[in-house]
């Protein structure tokens, strides 16, 4: 069984073949993602003995003569953000290395009782916070492409896995491009839905109004099914939406003539050079599938980066101040008074870039400078929503790259923050809007390296962006 | 705006992080550069432009109201169990008030 080249389609045709069983295909799976993993780490831990348990579930069912789920015998991974009942959930961090939570997310309960197989969590930057997996207290993860480039971040791990075939999906979380930018380094498909459209139950919250969870695929197809298994309105999360969740899969395959796609003008400076042919030549390949491409200015674009950085780095000094030592694990040894015992647990927990992150959101919340920074970021976050919604009252989706550059040298950027930061700036806007948007690959530099066309589109038009990229996907010919 | 050795002390206090000197050295010289790229925002007149605290979309009123139904709850046991110090069905702390 080549378990690398398998589709959503495939395991469903095989089962019902009889060509194997969703067991076998778990043990297949877990054998294999226990064998490549010392190339990449992009796993933290497996669950052989759930996954075993579900696929059981779902041989039964198909015994029975039951419909089978929508992700019936899928070999699934799923960040280590995403708590799930019994299985260690870290975070990537030091602070919660033996944290079992005692629930599931919503979306790890939506994608098992759609017969999803969890194999394992995927390792990530420490609360999802970085750009290049680097930040993981466990280690950085290996591109599977280039084993000496990043795979991206936060959901490095996510994005590599379904690269190198060890899981057919993946669960991932976005705040400021968490999913697009390593599906683009990876060279798979990564969704970050509207804001709401997916259940935060049980996603670790990094910065609340920011935070997306969302899936990744090496087509369309599957990322768009596993959306469609895990979207919908939960009542245990306030912040979900309860717009009926369309059939995403039933749009794709459709012409996209006629379709009018903006190019923001402000994205396409100061791109690398090969990411910027790239670009160029995926936008011919929609204008030959008959769209009608225009340029576009978003011109609040430069402050993103700014606004970004405020918002979420408020919002994760609030959240992360729960690490106190009282209730998550780890507790620092020599502490004798309570201050001490929550100085000193964080200040041993955290690594470099979490600290950096919850000292500036302290920063920018402290009285005398809330106005100056959050309260600016706010609004200028206003002005990024309004340029969207202007866009869209002239297009029906945007196009633009994911990140100036494709996968960096592991080290090549650790040592400067501001550095890392500046390489969002594609990505973070789509999360402040709040809008649907995806990495699509595009193709690969002369040295190999993928690079991923991102598409944006309006909030709840998930499935034109599918549409979009479904098309381009059949039309780019590699 | 930079920001100085003593601020980043305080505001390390603030945020209960016990940093080591190293650590406060390095992150002075960090959020300082990341703060200056920040003060951008300065140059958007935004007098008239209303903060973003959530994302807005248009979308049908809806009961966000959940039906008040009983449910078994965690549980004491499981509550705990992630607790580095526990006792008598509580989380252990040290001791905060002399008697």
């Amino acid at each position: 069984m080549d378990i690398a080249s398998l589709t959503i389609d495939r395991i469903h045709e095989g089962l019902r073949r009889r060509a194997f069983s969703a067991a076998e295909l778990a043990q297949a799976a877990l054998a294999f993602a226990e064998r490549e993993n010392p190339r990449t780490n992009a796993y933290l831990h497996f669950a052989p003995e759930r996954a075993l348990a579900a696929a059981q579930r779902v041989d039964r069912q198909l015994a029975a003569g039951e419909p089978p789920g929508k992700l019936a015998g899928v070999p699934i991974a799923v960040k280590d953000v995403i708590v799930t009942q019994g299985l260690r959930t870290t975070c990537g961090s030091r602070l919660l290395a033996n944290y079992v939570p005692p629930y599931d997310a919503t979306a790890v309960e939506r994608l098992e009782a759609a017969g999803g197989v969890m194999i394992g969590k995927a390792n990530c930057d420490e609360f999802a916070m970085g750009s290049s997996n680097e930040n993981s207290a466990f280690g950085p993860v290996r591109n599977p492409v280039a084993p000496d480039r990043v795979p991206g971040g936060s959901s490095g791990g996510s994005a590599a896995v379904v690269a190198q075939g060890t899981a057919v999906v993946s669960l991932g979380s976005d705040t400021g491009g968490s999913i697009r930018q390593p599906a683009s380094f990876c060279g798979v498909v990564g969704v970050t839905p509207t804001y709401g459209r997916v259940s935060r139950y049980g996603l670790v919250a990094f910065a609340s109004s920011l935070d997306h969870i969302g899936p990744f695929g090496r087509n369309v197809k599957d990322a768009a099914t596993l959306l469609e298994v895990i979207a919908g309105r939960d009542e245990r999360d306030a912040t979900s939406a309860f717009a009926p969740v369309p059939d995403y899969t039933a749009s794709l395959g459709e012409s996209v003539r006629g379709m009018k796609i903006g190019l923001p003008k402000e994205y396409f400076t100061g791109l690398a050079s090969e990411t910027g042919d790239l670009m160029h030549a995926a936008v011919a390949q929609l204008e030959k599938l008959g769209c009608q491409v225009r340029e576009i200015s978003l011109p609040a674009t430069g402050y993103a980066i700014a606004c970004y950085y405020i918002i979420c780095t408020a919002e994760a000094s609030s959240n992360l101040a729960r690490y106190d030592g009282v209730r998550y694990t780890y507790r620092s040894p020599g502490a004798q008074t309570l201050l001490d015992m929550y100085r000193q647990t964080r200040g041993e927990g955290f690594g470099a870039e979490c600290k950096r992150r919850i000292m500036l959101g302290t920063y920018v919340l402290s009285a005398g400078y809330y106005d100056a920074y959050y309260l600016k970021a706010q609004k200028v976050r206003t002005l990024i929503a309004r340029d969207f919604q202007n866009a869209f009252g002239e297009v029906d989706a945007i196009v633009a790259p994911v990140s100036p550059s494709p996968a960096f040298k592991i080290g090549e950027k650790i040592d400067d923050p501001l550095e890392m930061y500046l390489s969002d700036i594609y990505t973070i806007t789509g999360d402040l809007a709040g809008i649907p948007c995806m990495s699509v690959p595009c193709g690969r530099t002369a040295e190999g390296l993928p690079v991923g066309m991102q598409i944006l589109c309006n909030h709840f038009q998930e499935e034109t962006m599918f549409k979009l990229a479904a098309a381009y996907e059949s039309a780019r010919g590699f | 705006m930079k920001i100085t050795e003593s601020e980043v002390r305080y505001v390390a206090d603030l945020a209960n992080l016990r940093l080591t000197d190293q650590e406060v050295l390095r992150m002075t010289a960090e959020l300082s550069s990341v703060l200056e790229h920040m003060d951008k925002l300065n140059e958007l007149d935004t007098a008239e432009v209303p903060p973003m605290a959530q994302v807005l979309y248009e979308a049908e009123e809806t009961a966000t109201l959940r039906p008040d139904r009983e449910k078994p709850p965690l549980g004491a046991e499981a509550a705990l169990a992630n607790a580095p110090q526990a006792g008598a069905g509580h989380f252990k702390v040290p001791k905060v008030i002399e008697r």
